[in-house]
């Protein structure tokens, strides 16, 4: 079809450089496919594939301790020292355990509210709860960090209303029971949305055919609504692992002196020690951590939901 | 199917999770009018004078003026890239192309701290010293992404006998691009700038390690909680900064609900046809 027009705009008299141009992409779409997929991939691969690289790279370079310059020349120092001092080690953990304990605290939530939105609230019902989960994400992420540490102090609003009904006060503010409770809370809207896809995908028939075979609803949700959800909640993982993983905001605001993670490690090797190489390698180990989760994931089937 | 119990059970799961989801807000927008410089609950009383101290202050005003042109920069680069990817991506296949749309996704799939820390080590590796631009340069890595999944989405969504009837009508590339994909595309493309300019200026993870010793206005809360200073102000920073991203993020939603000008007009065609 596209050959059809082709001679009637070539006999056109206002022909320009322009025209001519779109003429010969309108004949030749791969060239002009090709032409506009050029400058984002050409940027991508000159800055952030080259910063990956250059990451890479600075992981093995040191600092002169008394010059504080970089010095460039290749040494597994820093990985040796994260490995031989047993307080990084420590930290990596850390950082692992509170990212498991996020996601699957995010999925024993998200689950039965997003189950609660594709089976009983009505379709108008249902747009409305979803706006109300989808929009605080846009609500500045460091101000809902924020929120939390006026809650949780001493005389915040969670102490006065433990006292209001009479209950003991809770001394969570600076503990890693606050960062748990802060990641779940900011990240929670990344799992509803794939859990929610996912069930939502899952016919209606299958749910009767299951009680039709005399299944009671425990059996229908633990061998037809569970497994099909998976591929979801793997999704909705992604998320919520990888962004506990790299961050230094919770950590910094609601964490105590014994919640140091990965993130502020990183952060105050940049910031206050200026020692990018060791923050450089450290940065490494969420990226090996990242590259060994997606790949579980993968297999899961949550590639197809995000 | 489900019993009457299980239905209650859910409903009032469903009321527990949207109260924690909102009362941490609701709360820090009633401490934006604390009357008192403690940060204790109940607050004594209400003040709106803490919005006046901020938007005198000297320091928020430099910082919001960095955050403003570093997202409207980011942004620009954002669309024209964004959309590109989106327009080259949409009725190809090519090799390496699940590798590219990769790609776009990592700045924002990744952890926050890999992102900056990249970008860091590049800059330090070529000697740049970081400035507006570095932040920029940031922050339009993970912006792109948010242009490209809206364009692409309509793209998608866009027949592709537009373009076939528009050639048939004897249009050039150009004509077309000018009377029908880009009618079909801007609502989209508007969106998409709209959710990457909130995305950057509420950005801080990647910020940090491409701001140095400058501060956007996120970085300059940060640094205000750590220290424990000026925390009416942050309070009152904090709830204009939800406000003032939540008008853009409300535009974007109601233009990409819309289906788009060709979608609608071509469904006027099709019922024209068919009476």
């Amino acid at each position: 079809m596209a050959s059809d027009a082709a001679p009637l705009t070539e006999g056109s008299p206002r022909r320009g450089a322009l025209r001519s141009l779109s003429s010969l992409a309108w004949r030749h779409p791969r060239l002009k496919a090709l032409g506009e997929i050029s400058p984002p991939v050409a940027a991508f691969l000159l800055v952030y594939v080259a910063a990956l690289v250059a990451l890479f790279v600075s992981a093995f370079w040191s600092v002169d301790p008394f010059t504080s310059e970089i010095v460039r020349s290749w040494s597994l120092d820093n990985f040796r020292t994260l490995w031989d001092d047993p307080t990084y080690r420590t930290i990596a953990l850390r950082t692992i355990g509170i990212a498991s304990a996020v996601t699957v605290t995010c999925v024993l939530l998200a689950f039965p509210y997003a189950y609660f939105l594709v089976r009983v609230a009505t379709p108008r019902l249902r747009v409305a709860l979803l706006v109300l989960t989808l929009l605080p994400l846009w609500v500045s992420y460091l101000v809902r960090v924020y929120s939390w540490r006026l809650i949780l102090n001493e005389d915040g609003a969670l102490n006065w209303s433990l006292a209001k009904l009479a209950l003991p006060q809770l001394h969570i503010a600076f503990t890693n029971w606050a960062m748990w409770l802060v990641y779940t809370y900011i990240w929670f809207p990344f799992m509803v949305l794939p859990v929610y896809a996912a069930l939502e995908k899952i016919p209606y028939s299958l749910m009767e055919a299951s009680a039709d075979l005399g299944a009671r609803g425990g059996t229908t949700l633990r061998r037809v609504i569970l497994p099909l959800a998976v591929p979801g909640i793997a999704a909705g993982s992604i998320f919520t692992f990888s962004l506990t993983l790299g961050d230094y905001i919770a950590p910094t605001l609601v964490g105590g002196p014994s919640s140091q993670l990965i993130g502020n490690v990183v952060f105050a090797n940049v910031g206050v020690a200026n020692n990018v190489p060791f923050a450089a390698a450290f940065a490494m180990v969420p990226l090996g951590i990242m590259a060994l989760y997606l790949a579980l994931m993968k297999r899961l089937g949550a590639f197809d939901n995000l | 199917m489900e019993t009457r119990a299980t239905r209650l059970g859910l409903s009032l799961w469903a009321l527990l999770v949207i109260a924690f989801l909102w009362i941490p807000l609701l709360i820090m927008a009633v401490y934006a009018f604390n009357s008192s410089n403690v940060q204790s609950w109940p607050i004594p009383g209400f003040t709106t004078r803490w919005f006046a101290v901020a938007w005198h202050d000297e320091e928020v005003r430099a910082a919001l003026g960095l955050s403003l042109r570093a997202g409207s920069a980011a942004t620009a680069i954002a669309l024209v890239l964004g959309s590109l990817a989106a327009f080259g991506l949409n009725r190809f296949r090519f090799f390496g192309q699940s590798a590219f749309s990769f790609l776009l996704v990592l700045p924002i799939a990744l952890p926050g701290i890999i992102t900056g820390m990249a970008l860091n080590s590049f800059f330090v590796f070529w000697g740049i010293d970081l400035s507006l631009w570095t932040i920029v340069v940031g922050h339009a890595t993970f912006c792109v992404v948010i242009v490209y999944n809206n364009v692409l989405a309509r793209l998608r969504r866009t027949s592709g006998s537009f373009f076939e009837a528009s050639a048939d009508l004897g249009a050039d590339g150009w004509q077309t691009f000018r009377y029908v994909t880009f009618p079909a595309v801007r609502t989209a493309i508007v969106a998409g700038a709209l959710l990457a300019f909130a995305l950057s200026f509420d950005e801080i993870v990647v910020t940090f390690f491409t701001a140095g010793s400058q501060n956007t206005l996120p970085l300059l809360i940060f640094g205000f909680i750590r220290q424990g200073q000026q925390l009416p102000v942050v309070n009152a920073i904090a709830l204009a900064v939800i406000l003032v991203t939540a008008i853009p993020v409300y535009v974007a939603q109601r233009l990409t609900s819309d289906i788009g000008a060709v979608a609608r007009s071509g469904a006027a065609a099709e019922q024209s046809t068919q009476a």
